[in-house]
């Protein structure tokens, strides 16, 4: 029982990082409409960015806020001078711009700063070095976790009490109609990849005390986040944090009790396939109904 | 007819030109740029002609590789007859996953690719097939030797070999593409619903080009796995599935020189990149990508073909809008 408990909670620890990368992934599909493959590789570069400002002396929730701030300017960036181009164009080429950003950000962190693994400070190891809740959460899993929920309770207050959240929703919803009463679709697209960006660093810097920084730090982890925004409902940003957690609990139950550690990444690949085939809007996804 | 005979001709002395001008290590590279090329045939099929994106194309290379080496170190199968079975069982995987992609379009589809991509070295490294695949050490072949006691050295014959097994391939997927199945795929990925609505049988086209599309790549992952003579789960990371896609487009999409292109790019730039950095190729690949697709949408081979085309036209073309824009990628979504 004392090992279920300990599967349980060390799987809701893993399912935080997954949430809050499912959370930027919902993100920009909701602002978009766009998979964006360059996420996992994005948060990666802010993570070393966020490393070398503390390499450099800054205190860490200095580096923390910097790092969120610049991540914030490089999503926006990215949408403003690549993607706002290939609005129009077929699928291909925006796979193709985004697969084009995961290799030139995949490189980018190998040449800055090196294919050595790094370690990565916790804002919160001091805080109880012995781990909390009868040992079962190292400190840092706990805030991490809390860091999480309280980034998930932003961005829902943001989208649902504010009126750029609003007009956000809005332009995803029916851009055409958004413009029409003076809403600035363009710009509400900015604002979605810069706080996708920013949620994404967020959850690079909270993950990679964990896993260790190299610059492939994200591969795994981008594919539970897929397979826990899917199952959650990719346009839902509530139910991408939910299938995040979820995606965690169910990948250490099954390594722990079924497949074994070796087929873990399988495990997300059943999930993504499964979710994709027997219900593809997720849990609590909105079904789309299209007239042809 | 004349002209299409010397044409024919003179690719095929380009073809055989290495053999006498090139040894060892540089025609090894060409043998593997023969498996590549095919390889990149093999995604056009699906993600150029049918318009299904697939970033998981890698893991039928990887299927097709790992029969070979299992056929040949455990049941004693000559390497020429193995191709033949990389066909068959990388077809049927093709087919199986064709399925459920019938569902997915465009980025979905992608993402669900890229999964199995990412998911299958794992799945090769698990315990319980390593009594088949090796497990993390992978399967070591012996290299085969010219028959009939040829005057060639083992890598003119790998090259040859190569060669003639991608060439009826070529022909296969020109042909198929030319034809009414050629038209019927473009139909099916520019307007899916009036594809159907002219009678297109969408499931079984799409599963089909899937299939077919999966045993190309089996088959070169066959080719490369008879050059290289090892298998390992680390030979085919995801990123092997995304330099396919890389070549694909900077090749240049539905086109059979493209795939040519395409694999001669991700095969030899990277070297030369290397020399500069470590993290160069991957850059050179992702900014070579973004490039291709502002500038040139239909790839090198594209853009190759527009120039007599523009130059005999002049700026007429230009004026009615004729040059090859973005439209020959297809419209999804």
């Amino acid at each position: 029982m004392a090992g279920l408990l300990h599967q349980l909670l060390s799987g809701l620890a893993s399912g935080g990082i997954y949430a809050s990368v499912a959370l930027a992934l919902a993100t920009i599909y909701r602002a978009t409409h766009h998979v964006n493959f360059a996420q996992g590789e994005m948060a990666t570069l802010s993570t070393y960015v966020a490393l070398a400002l503390i390499g450099a002396g800054l205190p860490y929730w200095a580096s923390f806020a910097l790092t969120v701030v610049a991540s914030f300017a490089i999503g926006v960036a990215i949408e403003r001078l690549l993607l706002r181009p290939m609005a129009r164009a077929p699928a291909l080429s925006s796979v193709g711009v985004l697969i084009g950003l995961l290799l030139i950000f995949n490189s980018l962190s190998g040449w800055l700063f090196g294919y050595t693994i790094k370690t990565f400070p916790s804002p919160f190891e001091a805080a109880a070095a012995g781990g909390l809740l009868g040992g079962y959460l190292s400190a840092h899993e706990l805030g991490a976790t809390a860091v999480t929920l309280a980034m998930l309770l932003g961005v829902f207050l943001f989208f649902r009490h504010t009126k750029t959240g609003l007009a956000m929703r809005a332009a995803a919803y029916n851009p055409a109609s958004s413009r029409l009463v003076g809403i600035r679709v363009g710009r509400m697209l900015a604002l979605g990849w810069g706080l996708a960006a920013a949620i994404g660093a967020v959850a690079g810097m909270l993950i990679a005390p964990t896993v260790f920084l190299d610059p492939n730090m994200m591969g795994g982890i981008l594919l539970y986040a897929f397979a826990g925004a899917l199952l959650g409902g990719i346009d839902n940003p509530l139910g991408a944090v939910l299938g995040g957690f979820a995606v965690g609990v169910i990948e250490n139950l099954a390594g722990a009790y079924l497949v074994g550690t070796e087929l873990k990444l399988t495990l997300a690949l059943l999930i993504i396939v499964g979710v994709l085939l027997v219900r593809p809007a997720g849990l609590f996804g909105r079904v789309v109904v299209s007239r042809v | 007819m004349i002209a299409g005979r010397a044409s024919l001709l003179a690719g095929a002395a380009v073809l055989l030109a290495p053999l006498f001008l090139f040894t060892g290590y540089h025609l090894f590279e060409l043998t593997l740029t023969v498996a590549t090329a095919l390889a990149i045939l093999g995604l056009d099929l699906v993600t150029g002609h049918t318009g299904q994106i697939s970033l998981g194309h890698g893991a039928f290379y990887a299927i097709g590789a790992y029969v070979t080496a299992i056929l040949m170190a455990d049941c004693g199968v000559p390497y020429w007859a193995t191709p033949p079975a990389s066909a068959l069982v990388s077809a049927a995987t093709g087919f199986a996953i064709g399925l459920p992609a019938l569902r997915l379009r465009g980025h979905y589809l992608a993402l669900t690719t890229f999964a199995l991509a990412v998911a299958l070295p794992q799945i090769l490294k698990y315990r319980g097939l390593e009594g088949l695949t090796g497990g993390v050490q992978g399967v070591v072949l012996v290299q085969p030797g010219p028959p009939f006691g040829l005057p060639l050295t083992p890598d003119q014959w790998l090259y040859l070999f190569s060669l003639a097994v991608a060439a009826p391939l070529f022909l296969l997927v020109r042909n198929l593409t030319r034809g009414r199945i050629g038209l019927a795929m473009v139909a099916a990925r520019d307007h899916p619903l009036a594809a159907e609505a002219m009678g297109i049988d969408l499931a079984w086209l799409k599963t089909g080009a899937f299939a077919i599309s999966a045993m190309i790549t089996g088959i070169a992952g066959s080719l490369g796995a008879i050059a290289v003579q090892f298998v390992a789960p680390d030979s085919f990371p995801p990123l092997l599935s995304i330099f396919l896609f890389v070549g694909l487009v900077v090749g240049g999409i539905g086109s059979a020189a493209g795939a040519v292109i395409g694999a001669l790019f991700v095969q030899f730039v990277p070297d030369l990149a290397e020399q500069v950095s470590k993290a160069a190729p991957g850059a050179v690949y992702g900014i070579a990508l973004i490039a291709v697709l502002y500038l040139m949408p239909q790839g090198a081979a594209g853009a190759l073909a527009s120039l007599p085309q523009l130059r005999r036209r002049g700026a007429l073309a230009a004026a009615r809008g004729e040059s090859p824009s973005r439209g020959g990628t297809g419209h999804v979504e």
